[in-house]
């Protein structure tokens, strides 16, 4: 079965609905803290859209449905917008753009210095998710550099962990199915 | 001026007036103030008008709404995450409440709270709050200064401490049958008698002329404005006079990141993030913490022979 051609445009708006929601209670005022709930909404759903990427081959393997690869690149690409939304929130907010204490936030804040490698290392992979720099680097190569995506999800991981007073519960879930898909792979993998 | 508390559940005069005109009010007595008829102002206001004149104390700072200071609250044992505390506040039930208060002191004994209240005559002291999270707010709490509690229960020489501790009752405080079981309850605090008796540090038994709701810490709490939040503990029951310093939740939980004194320092990080800048709720820009959180005048003089970096 080959995806339809509505397919993927809608998965796009689809994709585009948690930014609205997360606008529309700016709108509604539905936020007693609005920029934590801007701030921690986007952050969550970079990781959300990180899971989702890092989902698709384990799933792809379990179904046998090839047609899955094609929207693998659309939902990285979420990750790495919801990310920079995040950040940028983050750099206007908190930093007033060019305060000089964000370097200082970076340098000796473990959770921002991981939060920062993370976002650094999804630019080169958001930069060749298209088909011209596919096709310069060669499927192989393209492949190697897009295993960064494990560890900038680690890194996205390790940087919610270093924030937790005491509610893991959020954080536990999503590590668990991280390293669920992770095993997933491995089993594959080595057979 | 001074608000006449007669039973715990008496109507304090704004319970019945809506925050907006509340404010209002305030607004109105501090610009005649501020025109040069503030006397007559006074003199011929109700006695319910007299009720919000700022006390020396009080800032005049925007105050930060009765929904946002009600609905983002840190309160684990009414639930983890800030909405929690205020959905599950139908669960603790305030009345009858009675604390105790032993240890070094004269007459040690379990009280009704209205007993422990009828002596005293409660004010408003509106306060800046700041989190050790780095957000704050400017609440007007209504309470008493709790040097005077503890004129009234005569401590020995002995005691050079006071320990205050949160109810611990799972039925009532879901938080605390903890999943992970990580906070050995109940929630503990303490002061040094002179923190103790600073004319700052208040028992709050309302906020916005109400009574306070139950995820603000209701019926009794601690306010002591120039130390982070966590500090003025909530849901008092026991308040207890001891000669050495008694642990505290917190400490107990991560030293290396809460200390005893806890106060209000941008010159000194939280291991994992910076206290130097904070966000006042419901503000989208962050701005500058002060030194004892605005209130170094009062208070740096009890700290001026101490490492601030090493007693954090
Ligand atoms: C320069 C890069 C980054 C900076 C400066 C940054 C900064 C922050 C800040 C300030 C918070 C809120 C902390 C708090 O309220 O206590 C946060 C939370 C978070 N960030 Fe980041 N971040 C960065 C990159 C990332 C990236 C790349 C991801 C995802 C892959 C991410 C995911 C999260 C998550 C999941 C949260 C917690 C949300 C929650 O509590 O529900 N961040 N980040």
């Amino acid at each position: 079965m080959v995806l339809k051609p509505w397919f993927k445009p809608s998965l796009f708006i689809l994709c585009l609905l948690p930014l609205v929601w997360l606008v529309l209670g700016l709108i509604q005022d539905r936020y007693v803290e609005p920029l934590q709930a801007l701030s921690h909404g986007t952050g969550d759903w970079a990781l959300y859209f990180l899971l989702l990427t890092l989902s698709i081959t384990p799933l792809r393997q379990l179904t046998g449905y090839t047609q899955l690869l094609r929207i693998r690149r659309l939902l990285g690409l979420f990750a790495f917008f919801y990310s920079l939304v995040h950040v940028l929130l983050w750099l206007v907010f908190d930093h007033s753009l060019f305060w000089q204490g964000m370097w200082a936030d970076i340098i000796e804040r473990p959770y921002i210095t991981v939060g920062f490698l993370a976002f650094i290392l999804m630019l080169p992979l958001a930069l060749t998710s298209n088909r011209f720099m596919i096709k310069k680097l060669g499927g192989k190569r393209w492949q190697q550099l897009h295993r960064l995506t494990y560890v900038v999800c680690a890194l996205g991981l390790l940087h919610y962990w270093w924030q937790i007073k005491y509610d893991m519960s959020h954080i536990l879930l999503l590590t668990l199915i991280f390293v669920g898909l992770m095993a997933l792979r491995r089993i594959k993998l080595t057979k | 001026m001074l608000i006449k508390k007669t039973a715990a559940n008496a109507i304090v005069s704004s319970e019945i007036t809506p925050e907006s005109v509340y404010k209002a009010r305030r607004d109105f007595l501090k610009y005649s103030i501020h025109a040069g008829m503030g006397l007559a102002a006074l003199s011929q206001a109700p006695a319910l008008w007299a009720t919000t004149a700022a006390h020396a104390f009080s800032t005049d700072e925007a105050q930060t709404p009765y929904k946002k200071v009600t609905r983002y609250n840190n309160f684990v044992e009414l639930g983890s995450g800030k909405a929690y505390p205020a959905k599950n506040a139908h669960r603790l039930k305030t009345s009858p409440w009675s604390v105790t208060i032993d240890g070094e002191i004269e007459n040690p004994g379990t009280y009704d709270l209205e007993d422990i209240l009828k002596p005293h005559t409660l004010e408003e002291r509106i306060y800046r709050l700041r989190c050790v999270e780095t957000w704050s707010m400017v609440i007007p709490w209504q309470g008493f200064a709790l040097a005077d509690l503890i004129k009234r229960f005569k401590p020995t020489s002995k005691a050079k401490y006071v320990a205050f501790e949160t109810l611990h009752d799972p039925k009532q405080l879901p938080g605390q049958r903890s999943r992970f079981g990580s906070f050995d309850w109940p929630y503990v605090e303490g002061l040094r008698m002179d923190e103790a008796m600073h004319p700052l540090t208040l028992l709050a038994t309302g906020l916005y002329g109400k009574d306070l709701p139950a995820q603000n810490g209701a019926p009794l709490r601690l306010v002591v404005p120039w130390k982070y939040g966590f500090k003025s503990i909530k849901s008092i029951v026991r308040i207890s006079f001891t000669e050495q310093q008694p642990p505290t939740t917190w400490n107990k939980q991560s030293p290396e990141e809460y200390g005893f004194y806890a106060n209000v320092n941008p010159t000194v990080s939280h291991p994992r993030w910076s206290q130097k800048r904070e966000r006042r709720i419901g503000h989208f820009f962050k701005q500058d913490t002060l030194m004892f959180n605005g209130y170094a005048e009062q208070v740096a003089s009890l700290y001026s022979d101490m490492d601030l970096h090493k007693w954090y």
